[in-house]
């Protein structure tokens, strides 16, 4: 019989490990098997812990060391007593179309037979049965568009690096998940990291590399440890190495581990980094897909695209197309997070909206106060105010409103929040964060944040105002990367919104 | 309140630059090896010292104002040693939504040093983190190397004194 507790951080940091420790001991003399998988990515229910039945997997939760005594008198291990019902029929999950985060919180994450039984490998197997440009043309056709938050086509990338003519060439996924707010990243590697070494070998296998680089947080430690044990386990099973599940194909997989710089998760930047180098913005063009890491022709992509490929090639670009909306195609993974009554990972087709994903499925704010404010799509995203909640999730429609999906994650706020002091944040992040190298991004978030000083102290209201659109306009337009250029929506976007927070 | 901070003082390991090399050239055939040294030397040593970047500069064939360019340009090589126990909060948006703000204000008070400071008698080093990915489960806070998730600030106080 299996109980399952999550060995996800998130989990761990309420708890999950000495629950874990708990039921291991107090099941002595019956014959159970604590499996610690990712988490489902319900975060207020966590530790939940499920336990197997011939019914499917009744969940309990959030639980505390101390209840699991009482739980297992009371039947517990039978699936009786005070649970929550069968996990996967709680409404939060029920109402979500798992495809990239379909084995996460259900597999072991370093079990290579539990990843083959729930599906893994048929999209690597099926790509090897193609060529590499009708793989390359399969992602084209399945509309998938870059998760880590620019939203490019995926497959028009790959395509450009498989025309490439170079005797090298490299896979490097963006795992530095710098955002705030968002942590799908994150629990994708420590629950289902054999989903992203598998689209990694993909993409390689398609664009013609032979080398991969997964760029990871150093913040992320147990991530790290998890994907560097699945490398290892990978190769062990002739998924990563020289003659690829017997397909001649060769490929392997490296980590990085990033040393807390937040441009790192810019491309270029990752790129200098992963080199060796200070993390300093390149100027575009060249491309990476053209001149990228070590000067070689170089995909790069956000975990959550990559590890969206091997379903996309296991069950067909139409497939995957089918979810979504306009020309924001497929699921992708909502990350709710800050004020939140329920916290987690939901993963839906793209049209969803905003308040949908807020109110019925996160239910609000924790605290209990009314939603003032919620930015979308990571610290360079827009303060969006619930007279926008009908805004479909969407990349076209919300930058048409100003702001951006980013990478899906959003933070709530109640009304006690300031706005002018989270406008002044967002300069004060990016004149902390930034590389330097530009002008208006390492200077202008200075003077930003004096000149929302000087708004907050009544100085010249006015004239600052116009000063401080001023200066965002330069930003926008005369930066070298995203961070100086997006580093305005959040402020523009709380003048616009929340304009009585900077008329003290 | 400002404190007062003294750094705590160098402690002269034997040999140290012979191991520094070591780490450095059991790596260089990495490519892009330079990060990659720096955290060994870190993880070994605690910090990444001056004369360490000499040697790790004369194993890679690089300029020695390259290597300081990277170590000084990536918030994780520290210059020193920290404290016993590495307190860091993180002050994101998602964990000053539910009042790391306040948490960390709480922090500086009880510990008695402020961010990017050790304590002086060296027991606490307490650092600002941008996201930990537990943003659902805030305010968030590592202590010593372990996540901890909805930190009041009484559990800090907690596990701050559970780190004595």
């Amino acid at each position: 019989m299996k109980v399952y507790v999550p060995r996800d951080s998130a989990a761990c940091s309420v708890g999950a490990d000495e629950v874990a420790e708990r039921i291991a001991a107090s099941s002595q003399g019956r014959d159970v098997e604590v499996v610690r998988t990712g988490s489902r990515g319900m975060l207020w229910l966590e530790p939940l812990v499920e336990v197997e039945t011939a019914a499917g997997r009744i969940g309990y939760g959030p639980l505390a060391p101390e209840d699991v005594d009482g739980l297992i008198a009371g039947g517990m291990l039978d699936g009786a007593g005070a649970s929550l019902g069968l996990v996967e029929e709680l409404p939060w999950m029920k109402r979500q179309q798992r495809l990239t985060f379909e084995r996460v919180g259900v597999v072991d994450p370093l079990s290579t037979v539990d990843y083959v039984a729930h599906g893994g490998m048929a999209g690597l197997r099926a790509a090897l049965a193609l060529s590499p440009a009708e793989v390359v043309e399969t992602v084209v056709d399945s509309g998938l568009r870059g998760r880590g938050g620019a939203g490019f086509p995926t497959g028009i990338k790959w395509r450009t690096v498989l025309n490439a003519q170079a005797d090298l060439k490299f896979v490097c996924c963006n795992a530095d998940e710098g955002d705030s707010g968002t942590y799908a990243d994150r629990m994708l590697i420590e629950g289902d990291p054999f989903t992203l070494i598998e689209g990694m070998t993909i993409a390689a296998y398609a664009v013609g590399a032979a080398e991969g680089y997964v760029y990871l947080r150093s913040e992320y430690p147990d991530a790290v440890a998890t994907l560097k044990d699945a490398i290892g386990h990978a190769r062990d099973e002739g998924w990563l190495g020289p003659d690829i599940l017997g397909s001649g194909f060769g490929f392997d997989l490296h980590v990085r581990v990033g040393a807390g710089a937040y441009i790192c998760g810019e491309e270029t930047s990752m790129l200098e980094s992963l080199e060796g180098k200070r993390g300093m913005v390149r100027a575009k063009p060249p491309i990476p897909a053209l001149e990228g890491l070590f000067g070689r022709p170089t995909v790069v992509n956000n975990v959550l695209s990559l590890a969206t490929i091997p379903t996309i090639l296991a069950h067909g670009a139409a497939a995957y197309a089918a979810y979504g909306t306009g020309r924001s195609l497929g699921t992708s993974v909502f990350q709710l997070g800050g004020n939140v009554a329920r916290g987690g990972i939901v993963e839906t087709a793209f049209g969803i909206t905003l308040g949908e994903l807020v109110n019925d499925f996160g239910g609000g704010t924790s605290s209990g106060l009314p939603v003032r404010a919620v930015q979308v799509g990571g610290p360079l995203g827009a303060y969006l105010p619930v007279e926008q909640f009908d805004l479909p999730m969407d990349y076209e429609a919300f930058a048409a409103a100003g702001a951006m999906v980013g990478h899906g994650g959003i933070v709530v706020f109640d009304e006690t929040v300031d706005m002018a002091a989270m406008a002044r944040f967002a300069f004060e992040f990016c004149a902390a964060e930034s590389c330097g190298k530009c002008t208006p991004c390492r200077v202008g978030a200075v003077r930003g944040v004096e000149t929302v000083d000087r708004i907050v102290a009544g100085e010249n209201l006015q004239q600052n105002l116009v000063l401080l659109e001023d200066l965002c306009e330069l930003m926008t337009d005369g930066s070298l990367c995203a961070m100086g250029g997006l580093t305005p929506m959040p402020v523009r976007s709380a003048v616009r919104h929340f304009g009585e927070d900077f008329r003290a | 309140m400002t404190s007062e901070v003294v750094a705590a003082a160098p402690v002269p390991v034997p040999g140290r630059a012979q191991r520094v090399r070591e780490l450095a050239e059991d790596l260089r055939g990495l490519r892009g090896a330079l990060i990659p040294i720096l955290h060994a030397v870190q993880e070994e040593f605690g910090y990444v010292d001056q004369p360490d970047v000499a040697v790790i500069a004369d194993v890679l064939n690089l300029a020695v104002a390259e290597v300081h360019g990277v170590v000084t340009f990536y918030k994780d090589f520290r210059r020193t040693a920290a404290g016993r126990t590495t307190v860091a909060i993180c002050q994101a948006e998602a964990c000053r939504s539910v009042g790391a703000v306040e948490l960390a204000e709480h922090a500086r008070r009880t510990v008695g040093c402020g961010f990017g400071e050790t304590t002086h008698d060296g027991r606490i080093t307490l650092e600002e983190i941008y996201c930990f990915g537990n943003c659902a489960l805030g305010p968030a806070v590592q202590v010593a190397g372990r996540l901890h998730g909805r930190v009041t600030a009484s559990r800090l106080d907690a596990l701050l004194g559970e780190s004595r």
